[in-house]
């Protein structure tokens, strides 16, 4: 199965912020911590009102297998825990911490004990870490697979979002750490190649990563073209190693893992230092923000904090968490920065303004953007019919929502809206099927079993 | 507190929009409306002015009486009314062309729906019917200015004459030289015959990434090697007619034809071969606009044969 090279597009770039060293923001007033941070289960918190926390320690556990402890980014006394409406529309509960501003550290931190693979993952677990790049899937669930699986550790450094430099800034600033990283990964899967793919665009991190790699046994960069989405997990596969995975199948399935470098540099600081997931690199840019810069936050940072830390411009009429292509717009700025936040976007009216739809002229150019091989503008009619049996020919469950189709459109079709929309109409259609699939069979066995007593 | 926008991503657009593509194509036909004035005089402008003025306003005019949203702003009116008159010969009466341009507009854009819905091109299928209706006039054909030719029939038409189906009627002396064809001092309609200021546009396109070059190229590539094989002059049949106005401006109409490269490639094979069936054997002397009209209606099926494969698809 040939599939040449995969299409893209070419927004600008906007890396304003490449060559800002990440400074260290006052500790805020206030943190708010959201037990949902990552996919699967919410934490389940371990501490309450009253209680006095330091910069580490423990303050929610994870509440299943696909879950992340989550640890205090600040020194100060709880609050109180509340509910709280995430970005993704539901309720969730969080941890309200009151700084004393003093960021005393935890004295039960402690370099974790690593002796093979399985402490290796829980080590990865502890730390509270998971996808950084903006997934936030929990990491120690990506690494607790059967270590001859793995061929490929591919390292995600291509950061292919617009605006964003916090990646680009983990590979300047931390080099080492991912390579030492890297160099743990080496010695706890057998795979035969540590890849770390960068975008052309990045030629510093390019230079860095060479120089720091240098000498390890396996290590390559890849230099790929600047082409939105080369960080899209499934593409950054495809394009460092050729290989396809399935619809429905895991990195895994086709012998690779991808693991972001600023997730990497966190787990290779932990295994150092003992100290857990607690701050993050942001990027803070857009239209709206004056002095457009990198900066060092605990997590549960509010938004309105770092905005004013920064200094707006105006006031924005749309902020993000993450890039344009993907981001998530957020209606409040009481917002918590969260764990996988890498960038906030403050834009202007004038770059806020949702455009107004006109009628598909059947371009084309979504379906020549589509990374993935979709038809978008065919999708939206099977969608406007609710027919759930084009749909899953459509294939829109492969859809990654990276927002291409969309971008590209000279109409300013809603086609990744629609594209959510048609999943949800595909599952429905897909649980019918099923319900009705296992009736027949009821049916079937019931006829059977009379027959045999007949 | 200011209300903020909450809206799914993107959150950034490319520069283009509908407007801006149909603003590229009007640019990309200046050349062939300013060779048009130069080999046909000035008639020819005051016909593209009768034929883009009656079709902006036919399409205002039936939105208005529809109560649909006005879209003349999105330009797409403009270049269905330029196309229409660089289709046509310069002396066609300014009625017939007003004719035209309702045809195109109202029949076949509007009545399916307006702008992406329509089946066929609007200003081949209005040339057709005018070709129908007015057969006379639309076949009336004036030398070029520049052109040392003594008849002003069209060089396809020589051919034909030549070739048997009124033999006798013009000899080989009558057709224009290849520079002369190229340059556009030829008998035809007054966009068409301009073979360099249609490439000009043709290639501002493509730089402009409006069209692709897989339509054109597939177009005249089978017009080129099919006439060659066919014992014709194949230099000659790649830039007698409409075949440069028909497949860089028309044969890549968005609605029409189909979005994927494979699904081009079919549908500019296909516009070539039926192109040269009707040149060869048929009784007219030119055959590309019905060659991209009858396209046009298989555009759905090989728009649906040419589906792209979803990557790492499992068929279940």
């Amino acid at each position: 199965m040939f599939h040449g090279k995969l299409h893209g597009v070419h927004p600008r770039h906007m890396k304003n912020t490449a060559g800002n060293k990440p400074i260290r923001m006052p500790v805020p007033p206030v943190i708010t911590v959201p037990m949902s941070m990552n996919i699967g289960a919410p934490a389940k918190p371990v501490v309450k009102p009253g209680d006095e926390v330091k910069v580490g320690q423990l303050i929610a556990e994870a509440g299943g297998f696909m879950s992340a402890p989550i640890y205090s980014g600040v020194s100060g006394k709880v609050k109180k825990l509340d509910d709280y409406l995430g970005s993704n529309g539901r309720f969730d509960t969080v941890i309200v911490i009151e700084s004393d501003g003093l960021q005393t550290e935890y004295e039960g931190i402690q370099k974790p004990v690593i002796t093979d693979q399985k402490s290796f993952v829980d080590a990865v677990r502890a730390c509270g870490v998971i996808g950084l790049g903006g997934a936030g899937f929990p990491t120690s669930v990506k690494l607790n697979v059967d270590p001859d699986r793995v061929h490929n550790i591919i390292i995600n450094g291509a950061e292919c979002e617009p605006y964003i430099t916090s990646d680009t800034r983990t590979m300047i600033d931390n080099a080492s750490r991912i390579i030492e990283g890297a160099q743990l990964l080496q010695k706890y899967y057998t795979a035969d190649r540590i890849i770390i793919g960068i975008e052309d665009n990045k030629p510093e991190c390019i230079t860095i990563m060479k120089e720091a790699g240098r000498g390890v046994p396996n290590f390559e960069v890849a230099e790929l073209p600047a082409l939105y989405p080369q960080g899209g997990e499934k593409v950054l596969i495809y394009n460092t190693t050729g290989e396809i995975v399935p619809e429905g199948k895991l990195p895994i399935d086709v012998g690779c893992i991808v693991i972001n470098c600023t997730t990497l540099a966190v787990i290779a600081k932990y295994i150092e230092t003992g100290m857990p997931l607690v701050e993050k690199v942001i990027t803070v840019d857009g239209s709206a923000v004056a002095n457009p810069q990198n900066i060092i936050v605990p997590v549960g940072t509010p938004i309105q904090d770092v905005l004013d830390f920064v200094g707006l411009k105006c006031e924005p009429r749309k902020v993000l968490y993450g890039g344009p292509m993907m981001g998530i717009s957020v209606p409040s700025l009481d917002s918590p920065i969260l764990k996988n936040t890498n960038a906030i976007l403050a834009f202007d009216e004038k770059d806020a303004a949702d455009p107004t739809p006109t009628a598909c002229i059947r371009c084309g150019r979504c379906v020549n953007h589509c990374p993935f091989h979709l038809m978008p503008a065919a999708i939206e009619q099977a969608y406007n019919e609710r027919n759930g049996a084009a749909l899953k020919k459509l294939k829109v469950n492969l859809c990654m929502e990276c927002g291409c189709c969309s971008y590209g459109c000279p109409a300013r079709r809603p086609l990744v809206q629609v594209n959510k929309l048609a999943k949800a109409v595909l599952n429905k259609y897909n649980a019918e099927l099923k319900e009705a699939e296992e009736k027949q069979k009821a049916k079937e066995q019931a006829k059977k079993e009379a027959g045999v007593n007949g | 507190m200011a209300n903020r926008i909450v809206s799914v991503n993107p959150h950034v657009y490319a520069p283009d929009t509908t407007t801006t593509i149909m603003r590229d194509v009007i640019i990309a036909l200046c050349p062939a409306v300013i060779a048009s004035v130069l080999f046909f005089g000035a008639r020819a402008l005051l016909v593209e002015c009768v034929c883009v003025a009656v079709a902006v306003l036919c399409e205002w005019g039936f939105e208005k009486l529809t109560h649909r949203p006005n879209t003349i702003g999105d330009l797409s009116a403009v270049v269905t009314g330029l196309l229409l008159a660089l289709n046509l010969p310069v002396t066609i009466p300014l009625w017939q062309a007003a004719f035209g341009a309702l045809v195109a507009i109202v029949m076949v854009k509007q009545l399916f729906g307006g702008i992406g819905l329509n089946f066929a091109n609007p200003a081949i299928t209005a040339r057709i019917v005018m070709l129908v209706a007015f057969g006379a006039n639309m076949t009336h054909w004036v030398p070029a200015a520049f052109s040392d030719a003594t008849s002003s029939a069209t060089p396809l038409a020589v051919i034909a004459g030549i070739n048997g189906i009124n033999a006798g009627a013009n000899t080989a002396a009558d057709l224009p030289s290849l520079l002369q064809m190229f340059l556009g001092a030829r008998g035809g309609s007054m966009g068409e015959t301009s073979c360099l200021a249609l490439l000009i546009g043709g290639i501002y396109l493509l730089c402009r990434k409006v069209i692709s070059w897989h339509t054109p190229v597939a177009f005249i590539g089978t017009v080129v090697v099919l006439t060659a094989i066919l014992g014709q002059q194949p230099l000659y049949q790649m830039m007698a007619g409409g075949l440069f106005l028909g497949a860089i401006f028309m044969a890549t109409d968005y609605t029409t034809s189909p979005p994927t490269p494979a699904g081009k490639l079919i549908f500019g094979v296909g516009c070539g071969l039926l192109t040269v069936c009707i040149r060869v054997w048929g009784n007219y002397p030119e055959g590309v606009s019905f060659s991209i009209l009858l396209m046009n209606i298989l555009n759905p099926y090989i728009s649906n044969w040419t589906r792209t494969k979803p990557f790492g698809g499992v068929t279940a």
